[in-house]
């Protein structure tokens, strides 16, 4: 196993975290995956990247997994959906990469951020890798749409300085269609953060005609201040730059015609989190 | 504010230097004593500044009418009258409006003929804007009087000629003003001119017991010139009617005195830099003290700022295409070096450290002065942020290590031209461009011929053979190759900086450097990211050769992946110091001119496209022509992992052996930088505080969005201001070429 994953560092190295990316991890034996699965000592990623200042607190490296149980239409990165298309890599891999970072990242008051695809989607590697990085001293953060978070224990939680919760939609209705997936598991994480109090931001995706009800809006943004560990709300403005991913990937896109939302549209929608008392940008 | 009244006569006699605390400065010449005994550190926030006044802004709007003039024409205007200190008679922008005074020529935006650098560029010049070169120039200066480039031509050798022609060796300063030099112009406004030649003619006569050798003659003669350029110095500031043979008295004379310095340096000079020094902090001590008298105001002194710094955004010299293309923009590298910390760990941030970056929001952003940050993560947290602001908001400033070069020189030292640091009136540099090393690796895979015309340019130590490229075996030939271009270019440097003291000598920005300064020789290196990239795709994938009917090789076919610098990934960042290193180390080995010790910058301006232009295909895959990176940067599109990763690659180019500066260009795009206004300026400063804590040099922070500049391509006379770093500088991004346009766009937009 440790074989292939070596093999595959270089592509972590040569590719722009920014293309499409398929089919990297296929030569990797079923067995091989199903034991990756379930120790973490091998997870698979499509790509990572620093200085990023848009994944949570300060300057970050994020990395994105592969794998994910939602199909949410407005989805920018559908390469990410299944977990084949990622690089394999070892849990010593990754961590060494991340060690390099480490004295940068305190400078810079930032950290690590596990995204996807949906991390949890391969737990064991995401707790094994969040764990090791918190131990270099980094801040932590996943973010998550939070449908798999009964899989972390609550001390598995303590080695995450903050979750990055995308919550698509309040409606059960509407986040069934925008997601195919249910609201009802996502919401409890957001409960069980808040009974553990543990620090989150809501991640909110504005697309118009589909996410821009204000009603629906207000009373996510209700739910979400009475948490009380919700430190911060952005609202994230749709945009095409997924596009061509849908179509290489011959994916039949709905939202092909919907155009990104104005400023201002943001602005509102970020007022109205804002009337409940929460930070929000 | 009024013009300042004539020649200020007190009425009892007041030192100028009253209320100055004493010290060694008095004893000696020595303005970073004067520095250290009388600042005031700041560590407040930018909320005192004041807005530029109606006088400012008529002032300045005036010359933005012939800014747009002189890009219809290319130079507004041309005076014949070869300069010199004292050539033309004085000129003003608007005589009663101006609160500093001073002009190269008799009118503004006009520019100077300067032929002591080379007469054929003089005439290249002239014809290309549509001049008749006057006859009796051109007869004193092909009859009567021999220049520095037919010096140089005079003693190249086959080799150095043939080198220029093939492009391996490009922009050698042996055509036109070598510039580099940073006279102390603070000298001027702290002793007067008459302290200043007393010193001179001190240090010559301190020479006459010596034996006359050629060395000690060639000293003679240069301080007996340097006297002269100061008697010449006191005469044109006389003629704006002012004597400046006694100490400034106030702040608005020390600003004046000081710019005299300067000016007689751009009349007297068409140098590739003329860079201005560390000023701000040292006119501070002046402003604090009127201000604590009440002479002035703050808005007087930021009124008195404002004119200083758009004299300095007006300088010009008559160029041409041919150099543009090297230097793109019509750059002239005012660099003002700001902030930093001194050896006693107070900060060098003052209050006129905020003055001089509020040029940029009272006049708006701009090229020049080119605005450098000496940065320190231990400057003061406010002005930390508020040069981040700064970047954000013009992208019209660079950061440079303030502790890298503060233990490597000193803390009063001071950038010339992009990122070679020199303490200020101790210390010179011998510029030297750069040699294009991707070109030398070329050399060592085809024994010396050149890939483009097969000519043998080099030795001919046998081109490598077989099919697929061996790593030691290409080493090998390549440091075989890297030996004889080191001698080449020596060789090259020695004649050219021997023939400009002879022919071009900078008589009064040496005047005011000490005796006998610590001499540099700045030599260059282009195209490391691509050598770095070749070498790693030799090492870590299979790169077979491609050769033509001739046995060229001409085109390399890449099996597999290799590592590439600018990922932070030791394998290939390793290569790329291996070979600053290495060159360095060979050209240790020959002697300089004036035994200047040898330096070398990882820097290439916007010549990266005429580089890149000029050679063929290279092993990492590269195609034939397209641009090199500028100054250390990864190539296009290969530092895929984002800004801190790429960053880091950078900052493993050890400075000890690329001490005169290794350059990182940054484009980001304002989303890049974080959500909202805010985070952006954090963001920016929680970057530089870890690349400057960490080892960065040199870092220009770009914050455009990618359609403005597209759209500038399209609609130049939208964005008649808008400004982007470049390799170590700033330039108007409309008037670079269209070539150097798509080159800044195509370079990755870091975060997009």
């Amino acid at each position: 196993m440790s074989g292939t994953a070596q093999l595959n560092d270089e592509l972590l190295h040569a590719k722009s975290p920014f293309e499409l990316r398929v089919h990297l991890g296929r030569g990797v034996p079923d067995s091989d995956v199903r034991s990756a699965l379930a120790t973490g000592d091998m997870g698979f990623l499509h790509s990572f990247t620093t200085g990023s200042t848009v994944d949570g607190p300060g300057v970050r490296v994020v990395a994105w997994t592969t794998g994910c149980q939602f199909r949410c239409l407005y989805c920018h990165n559908p390469d990410t959906w299944n977990m084949s298309n990622g690089i394999p890599i070892t849990l010593g891999k990754a961590t060494e990469e991340l060690h390099k970072y480490r004295t940068g990242l305190k400078v810079m008051a930032g950290g690590f951020t596990l995204s996807g695809g949906e991390p949890l989607m391969q737990d064991r590697f995401a707790v094994r890798l969040l764990t090791a990085v918190h131990a270099m001293g980094i801040h932590t953060a996943l973010d998550t749409n939070g449908s798999l978070g009964a899989r972390l224990t609550d001390a598995e939680l303590g080695e995450i300085d903050l979750v990055l919760l995308d919550i698509k939609n309040w409606d059960e209705q509407r986040h069934r269609r925008l997601t195919g997936m249910e609201v009802g598991p996502v919401l409890d994480f957001a409960r069980r953060l808040a009974k553990l109090k543990r620090p989150m931001w809501v991640r909110y995706v504005f697309v118009p005609g589909w996410s821009d009800d204000a009603r629906n809006i207000s009373q996510l943004a209700r739910f979400a201040a009475s948490l009380g560990n919700v430190e911060r709300v952005d609202v994230l403005p749709f945009h095409q730059m997924g596009r061509f991913k849908w179509k290489e990937l011959k994916l039949s896109y709905a939202l092909d015609d919907v155009q990104p939302p104005a400023r201002e549209t943001i602005e509102h929608a970020c007022a109205l989190f804002r009337a409940e008392g929460l930070k929000a940008y | 504010m009024a013009a300042l009244s004539r020649p200020i006569m007190h009425e009892e006699v007041v030192s100028p230097w009253q209320g100055f605390k004493t010290g060694l400065w008095q004893k000696e010449i020595n303005v970073r004593d004067f520095i250290q005994q009388n600042y005031q550190p700041y560590e407040g926030d930018e909320s005192f500044l004041a807005p530029a006044t109606e006088r400012t802004k008529k002032l300045w709007d005036r010359l933005n009418e012939l800014f747009l003039e002189e890009r219809k024409k290319g130079v507004l205007d041309v005076s014949q009258i070869p300069s010199s200190i004292t050539a033309h008679s004085p000129g003003y922008i608007d005589r009663n409006n101006e609160v500093i005074v001073g002009l190269q020529t008799e009118a503004p935006l006009k520019r100077a003929i300067m032929p002591n650098g080379g007469f054929r560029m003089v005439v290249n010049a002239l014809k290309t804007y549509g001049y008749v070169p006057d006859p009796h120039v051109v007869e004193a200066f092909t009859k009567y009087r021999k220049t520095h480039n037919e010096g140089v031509f005079d003693a190249y050798t086959a080799d150095v000629r043939r080198c220029r022609s093939s492009h391996i060796l490009t922009g050698l300063p042996d055509a036109y003003g070598r510039g580099r030099i940073i006279g102390d112009y603070r000298r001027v406004a702290l002793y007067g001119v008459s302290r200043l030649i007393e010193q001179k003619q001190e240090e010559k006569r301190s020479l006459d017991s010596a034996m006359s050798t050629d060395e000690i003659i060639r000293d003679r003669e240069e301080l007996s010139e340097q006297i002269r350029a100061l008697k010449e110095l006191q005469q044109m500031a006389k003629s704006y009617g002012f004597d400046i043979s006694a100490p400034a008295s106030n702040a608005q004379e020390a600003v004046q005195w000081l710019y005299f310095g300067y000016l007689a340096a751009v009349k007297e000079q068409n140098g590739a830099a003329m860079s201005l020094g560390r000023t701000s902090t040292f006119l501070d001590i002046y402003f604090e003290r009127d201000l604590a008298a009440g002479i002035l105001t703050e808005q007087q002194v930021q009124e008195i700022i404002d004119d200083f710094v758009i004299k300095l955004r007006i300088v010009r010299f008559l160029r041409t295409p041919e150099y543009d293309e090297l230097f793109a923009g019509d750059p002239t590298w005012v660099t003002e070096s700001i902030g930093g910390m001194g050896d006693d760990g107070r900060t060098l941030v003052t209050k006129t450290s905020f003055r001089f970056l509020h040029t940029l929001y009272n006049l708006g952003p701009a090229p020049e002065p080119n605005l450098t940050i000496w940065y320190s993560p231990r400057m003061p947290d406010a002005f930390r942020s508020f040069a981040a602001k700064v970047a954000i908001d013009t992208s019209s400033i660079q950061f440079e290590s303030d502790e890298i070069m503060r233990r490597s020189w000193g803390d009063d030292g001071a950038i010339a031209c992009c990122v070679s640091p020199m303490l200020v009136g101790k210390q010179m540099q011998f510029f030297g461009a750069r040699a294009n090393l991707a070109k030398c690796l070329l050399y060592a895979i085809n024994g010396g011929r050149d890939e483009l015309t097969g000519e043998q340019v080099g030795p001919s130590n046998g081109a490598v053979k077989g099919q697929y490229l061996d790593f030691d075996d290409v080493v090998d030939k390549f440091e075989g190759m890297m030996d004889w271009l080191a001698g080449v270019y020596v060789n090259a440097m020695n004649i050219i900086h021997f023939m400009h003291d002879k022919y071009a000598y900078e008589r009064v920005e040496m005047a005011l450097h000490d005796y006998g300064p610590l001499r540099t020789m700045a030599f260059g290196m282009a195209g490391l990211s691509v050598i770095a990239d070749s070498l790693s795709a030799i090492r870590y994938a299979k790169v077979q050769v491609i050769r033509d009917e001739k046995g060229l090789v001409t085109d390399y076919q890449i099996e597999g992946i290799f590592p590439q610098f600018g990922n932070n990934d030791n394998r290939v960042d390793q290569l790329a110091s291996w070979v600053v290193s290495t060159f360095m180390n060979k050209l240790r080995k020959y002697p300089t001119y004036r035994n200047a010790l040898h330096t070398q910058s990882i820097l290439t301006i916007t010549s990266n496209v005429v580089y890149g232009k000029n050679t063929g295909n290279t092993p990492d895959g590269r195609r034939r022509g397209e641009p090199f990176a500028p100054g250390a940067n990864p190539m296009h599109g290969r530092d895929s992992h984002g800004i801190h990763a790429s960053a880091a690659s950078v900052a493993k180019i050890p400075y000890r052996d690329a001490a005169d500066g290794i350059s990182l260009t940054t484009t980001l795009i304002p989303e890049g930088l974080g959500r909202v206004g805010e985070d952006r300026i954090t963001n920016l400063r929680s970057m530089l505080d870890a690349f400057f804590g960490a080892t960065g040099f040199h870092m220009n922070v770009n914050v455009l969005n990618r359609d403005t500049l597209l759209d500038a391509m399209d609609h130049p006379e939208k964005y008649p201001n808008l400004t982007i770093r470049v390799s170590g500088y700033a330039v108007n991004f409309v008037r670079l070429t269209r070539e150097q346009q798509m080159d800044v766009i195509n370079r990755t937009f870091h975060g997009n």
